[in-house]
């Protein structure tokens, strides 16, 4: 069953041809990897998923339903929740305080409730704690709850982004780059989470992903990008063996774009 | 060091964080209550103390919480001052309706200033808020049949269910204002509300995606800040006790900024610290003209009667200039932002943390890292 859609998507930054027809689909339960060289338009797609750019062209299909122009805060409330390449976490909050900000869109309360501390608020409050700390559990972050983001190192922000993002209980999760500047070790753990994220959790994954041994581990089907074009298509093994992917990274025999 | 186990997720949303915090912020209350039979001259200056710390909640909730820096809380001090003096005295209705009528017309003027906010950010924003500080301003002295104009307008003293206030009585009624704006502050900054607004501060593209609604938070921010400051003006025009619009100045606006970030951005702590600095230290430095002269000029008179004069003399020239209190101001607030950018709340945690290791405190616990990430901006 395909969960998410994308159509002839197209943007424009100046004369920058940044995106240039760009389509796939993501079957339900899938890993599905963007690669492709610096500069070929991987966050871009993020970006236009999660509606901080607006498509020149193109549709985003999520669920059936046409998202390519709700609001920025709803796609969130539709199941979509995202990471960020350079973390965006709310640094002067604690970590507790992050994942339970994922939970926004799960809250029933309003101004009022929460103005007079009313017990319908604190109730949905505990429950939201119960969801943050299964998030916590399954991460293995609970040394961590109550310190400032600001004090962690920078490995332990990378898996708060991704728990922040759990919390949303999103149906298609968006990964821009989870184990950049990662170590090896932390790359492996994150190589797992994504696994359970998919198959214990049920959480369709769309990721961007320079690291290509935890691309072939992960993905069930990858996407090449290059200069806003899709290049190629298929599982792991066959784009990396795709002639045109190899150009891209390598440049051609005699030169080339290099 | 003391460490909390906590046995419950309850204990999080706890007003207070134990027992033995609670029982000091008992103490203090009845320090507080106990005030005026202690220092009764100096009532309606710590009275000053309670608006002034309402007036920083205010700002503390936008500036500090959701990161929109405003120069403009002076006037929606006005507007609420205003209001509430038209609507008690010049349409007799009682004080509380009155009030919250003032309340309500502040916040309604906090949301139309909040709504073009929603397209600017950082210094921009800031300058539209003076902006449209300056226009209510213009507005407040050119309303002759509302305000009074140039001339002004006297307001009469707190009338409630019959009974007039004193001093004594307004301060309680001060005080109590001032808990009740903490309770409900406090309040909305643990629950989901607080968290959306310090989530836009720390990171709008985050927040966005996270399915905070950036338009809708950012205007409850501004209504709220401003409806406080409506409260805050209400039991201002009774302070001031006469109404001009050159009270309501952009000097006032930044006033309330410095309180603001000399008392500590980011904690309601800091908000009244801020307020108790604000307005005790004009009382502080006229108390010191009187005295310091005279104290001087006898410490000096050892020397012999004519070194004491001199003294007496120099000293009292210095402390009769007329800049002295504005200067001293701008001083302070250029020593916080170099040495204790934290604010007094900062300087006050360190100070506990280093008790509370004592012997083991190292400076380098809140050693300035030098990190290349976004933390670096509120530091």
């Amino acid at each position: 069953m395909t969960l998410f859609e994308a159509h002839d998507l197209a943007i424009n930054f100046g004369g920058v041809r940044a995106l240039d027809g760009v389509s796939f689909a993501v079957e339900t339960g899938h890993v599905f990897t963007i690669i492709g060289p610096n500069g070929a338009g991987k966050t871009t797609v993020f970006n236009l998923v999660s509606r901080i750019y607006e498509p020149a062209r193109g549709r985003i299909v999520f669920r059936g339903e046409d998202i390519t122009r709700v609001p920025p805060h709803e796609v969130a409330r539709r199941g979509i929740a995202r990471t960020f390449q350079n973390i965006e976490l709310f640094e002067h909050a604690t970590l507790l305080q992050n994942l339970l900000l994922g939970r926004h869109t799960h809250r029933r309360t309003r101004f009022f409730d929460d103005l007079l501390g009313l017990p319908r608020v604190r109730s949905e409050e505990l429950a939201h704690r119960e969801a943050a700390e299964k998030v916590i559990d399954f991460l293995d972050l609970q040394r961590y709850r109550d310190s400032l983001i600001v004090n962690l190192p920078y490995g332990i922000r990378k898996v708060v982004e991704l728990g922040r993002a759990l919390c949303t209980e999103p149906a298609l999760l968006l990964l821009d780059e989870p184990s950049s500047g990662l170590n090896v070790e932390e790359t492996e753990d994150m190589a797992f989470w994504i696994q359970d994220i998919t198959r214990l959790l049920g959480i369709t994954v769309l990721m961007v992903e320079h690291d290509m041994s935890l691309v072939s581990r992960v993905s069930d089907r990858v996407l090449a990008l290059n200069y806003g074009r899709p290049i190629a298509h298929g599982t792991a093994k066959e784009v990396q063996a795709h002639p045109e992917v190899i150009r891209a990274y390598l440049g051609t025999a005699g030169g080339g774009d290099a | 060091m003391r460490f909390i186990f906590k046995t419950s997720y309850q204990q999080d949303m706890w007003l207070f964080r134990d027992a033995i915090q609670r029982n000091w912020y008992l103490a203090l209350l009845i320090a507080a209550c106990a005030l005026p039979l202690v220092v009764p001259t100096y009532l309606i200056d710590i009275s000053l103390v309670f608006i002034y710390g309402l007036c920083g909640i205010s700002l503390m909730v936008l500036a500090g919480y959701t990161g929109l820096v405003s120069l403009g809380h002076a006037a929606f001090l006005g507007i609420g001052a205003y209001a509430h003096v038209y609507f008690s005295q010049d349409l007799g209705l009682p004080w509380l309706v009155s009030v919250a009528l003032a309340v309500v017309i502040t916040a309604g003027v906090g949301v139309v200033v909040g709504l073009p906010a929603l397209r600017m950010s950082g210094v921009y924003l800031t300058i539209a808020t003076l902006a449209v500080a300056v226009i209510i301003q213009e507005v407040l002295t050119h309303w002759d049949s509302v305000t009074g104009g140039l001339k002004g307008k006297a307001v009469n003293k707190v009338v409630m269910f019959g009974l007039t206030f004193g001093e004594q009585a307004f301060y309680f009624l001060c005080l109590a204002c001032l808990l009740l704006g903490l309770w409900l502050t406090q309040n909305l900054l643990r629950a989901p509300t607080g968290r959306a607004w310090v989530a836009i501060r720390d990171s709008e593209i985050a927040a966005q995606s996270m399915g905070v609604n950036l338009a809708a938070y950012k205007t409850i921010a501004f209504a709220y800040s401003a409806a406080l400051m409506g409260m805050a003006g209400a039991l201002f025009a009774h302070k001031v006790g006469y109404l001009a619009p050159d009270i309501f100045t952009v000097l006032l606006s930044i006033q309330f900024l410095l309180m603001v970030v000399v008392g500590g951005l980011g904690s309601l702590h800091g908000a009244i610290y801020g307020a108790v600095f604000v307005a005790l230290l004009p009382v502080l430095i006229s108390e010191a003209r009187d005295r310091v002269p005279a104290w001087l000029g006898a410490a000096f008179s050892v020397f012999g009667a004519h070194a004491g004069d001199s003294v007496f003399s120099a000293v009292d020239r210095f402390v009769k200039q007329p800049a002295l209190e504005p200067g001293v101001f701008g001083l302070i607030l250029v020593l916080f932002i170099l040495f204790e950018p934290l604010g007094i709340y900062g300087r006050w945690t360190k100070i506990k943390l280093y008790f509370s290791l004592f012997p083991l405190y190292k400076r380098a616990t809140f050693k300035r890292q030098k990190t290349y990430m976004r933390s670096e901006r509120l530091r």
